[in-house]
């Protein structure tokens, strides 16, 4: 469904992203892990069309969305959400969701019904005429999801949307992804939490330092030595086995 | 929203008022400032389309205004053209106009005082233009015949002029509610409040703005063609005055932005003002000073205009209703 090829990015003598190649089949849940400051927040928006990439090819569902404008994308059906989240602070919950919503409707009543269903999977019915300054980090994070889902994906960019959730939270948002998941909406993220990884991800690319240092299942990838010392440091894998 | 549909009785009540004012006033110094409320509350609507709701604060507005009023009157004292037609080129006109400052502008990607820096460029710009080139009468202005009737949207009395105006406002009402229960409504808003975020979700941000520079723009021509049947005469510094671009921002700033009605209050209470300070002040300057220290406590202390300040009164008698009724669907 997504297909990035050889895909680099510089900022001036800064290669943030470094020749990656990765792949997103359709109904999977994939995950893209790494330490801080790896390159996976540019790499999505490379992929959503926020940055241009200097390098590489980005297909989604064989066709290029490379040089299109994130609107473009969103339309052919592949939309992210932002880390920090973007919520349109002056509206209530229901109308940012509805942005969403218009996306594939102009009539209002439909965009409205649209955005409550939509309200309903994350579950943020009850949240739908409060404003969205007053949303909690976890309210925030759910309308992002909220949002972008109401804009009928076909593949979902999840950049940590549950960074900053307390565990209770995390689970809630884990059964609302796979909720998602079971509805033919394939979704590939970003996150740090690897209880939430390891429990979602049918696969796990790993970056680090904008390179691709090991992707596969997420315990096999666990255990790969390159994937602890990138985490942990160097010398860390070795340690750990003698510790074994 | 839902607010607005349960006022429409009182709204169209008060529409209702406006329209048989007249037939009640006699002054006719009265007619005139109603007629330039209506006028202000007109282009401050304009103002608030691309500002208060796409958040693209612009600070020349003035060139649509001015633009338009050339092209009418141009037409009818070259060729003869009537300005009920004439009225509409100056539409088309004030559109173009946005169309090329849009594009040139939001297509290099201009925000907030860049923005507002590069209208005003614009409108400066357009009024050298005028002041230099023949056509337009350069510095000597253009002199338009008084021939009152319909076809020259010129009228033997006042009244006229004050429904010319009542009816300008009416449809700017009109385009703005539009507006509020649309999806390009939605979209404007979303682009206000967070344009990356808009993007995203797949609204074609650029597009939007444009269109909302053009709805502006048409808007601006009609008024000019108005202003230039009215007074009868246009010359650069009128055409394109920066008084008249600051002015469509301040109503629409203290009456309250992206609001439906934000333009009619600010231009109802600041010619009030205006007209109180001029009536009771007879040394000569003092009423602008008052005018002005009434803006700085208003601007000061209601940042979201005289409308946001009633808003939110409302919204908190509003929002502890619901939670009572949330709260009682609970147990």
């Amino acid at each position: 469904m997504l297909k990035v090829n050889n895909v680099t990015k510089r900022f001036g003598g800064l290669v943030a992203v470094s020749s990656v190649d990765l792949e997103v089949n359709e109904k999977e849940i994939v995950s893209l892990i790494g330490p801080n400051g790896a390159g996976k927040t540019t790499l999505f928006a490379m992929v959503a069309g926020f940055l241009k990439a200097d390098e590489g090819k980005v297909d989604f569902e064989n066709a290029s969305v490379l040089g299109m404008r994130p609107h473009q994308i969103c339309k052919l059906g592949m939309v992210r959400t932002f880390q920090i989240t973007q919520p349109f602070a002056g509206l209530t919950t229901l109308e940012n969701i509805m942005v969403g919503a218009y996306s594939n409707t102009s009539e209002t009543d439909l965009a409205r019904t649209k955005a409550e269903e939509v309200a309903e999977v994350v579950g943020m019915t009850s949240l739908l005429n409060q404003g969205a300054d007053g949303l909690t980090v976890a309210g925030r994070k759910r309308l992002e999801l909220a949002r972008a889902l109401a804009t009928d994906p076909k593949l979902l960019l999840l950049d940590e949307v549950m960074a900053g959730l307390n565990p209770t939270e995390i689970d809630d948002i884990v059964t609302v992804i796979k909720g998602i998941r079971d509805r033919g909406v394939t979704i590939f993220l970003i996150e740090h939490v690897m209880k939430a990884v390891m429990n979602l991800s049918d696969r796990t690319y790993v970056l680090n330092d904008g390179k691709l240092i090991a992707s596969g299942t997420p315990s096999s990838v666990a255990e790969d030595p390159q994937v602890i010392e990138a985490y942990l440091g160097h010398g860390a894998a070795e340690a750990m086995a003698e510790g074994a | 929203m839902t607010n607005f549909r349960n006022h429409l009785y009182f709204l169209l009540l008060g529409a209702l008022a406006l329209i048989v004012l007249p037939y009640f006033i006699s002054s006719r110094f009265y007619i005139d400032v109603l007629t330039l409320i209506f006028f202000t509350a007109y282009l401050g609507q304009s103002w608030n389309i691309l500002g208060g709701y796409a958040g693209q604060f612009s600070f020349g507005g003035v060139m649509f205004f001015g633009t338009g009023a050339y092209v009418s009157s141009i037409l009818l004292t070259t060729f003869g053209f009537p300005p009920i037609f004439g009225i509409f080129l100056a539409i088309l006109g004030g559109a173009f106009l946005g169309l090329i400052v849009g594009y040139m502008s939001f297509r290099s990607g201009l925000k907030g005082s860049y923005f507002a820096l590069i209208t005003l460029a614009f409108a400066e710009l357009l009024r050298v233009l005028a002041n230099s080139v023949e056509f337009t009468g350069g510095g000597v202005g253009l002199f338009l015949t008084y021939a009152p009737g319909l076809s020259n949207l010129q009228f033997e009395s006042p009244v006229g002029f004050y429904y010319f105006a009542l009816i300008l406002m009416f449809i700017s009402i009109a385009i703005v509610y539009w507006l509020e229960s649309s999806r390009f409504g939605a979209q404007l808003v979303a682009i206000r409040e967070n344009e990356d975020a808009a993007e995203a979700l797949g609204i074609n941000t650029l597009k939007c703005k444009i269109y909302a520079i053009m709805i502006m723009g048409a808007m601006g021509g009609a008024a000019g063609t108005f202003y230039a049947q009215k007074y009868l005469y246009l010359d650069p510094p009128i055409a394109y005055s920066i008084h008249l671009s600051v002015e469509m921002l301040l109503v629409t700033i203290v009456g309250g932005m992206g609001t439906i009605f934000g333009p009619l209050v600010g231009a109802f209470v600041l010619h009030t003002v205006n007209e109180i300070a001029r009536h009771f002040i007879d040394t000569p300057g003092l009423s602008l000073i008052v005018y002005g220290l009434i803006l700085i406590i208003i601007i000061g202390y209601l940042p979201n205009g005289l409308i946001g300040a009633f808003k939110k009164k409302e919204k908190k008698s509003d929002s502890t209703s619901l939670d009572k009724k949330t709260s009682r669907g609970d147990s």
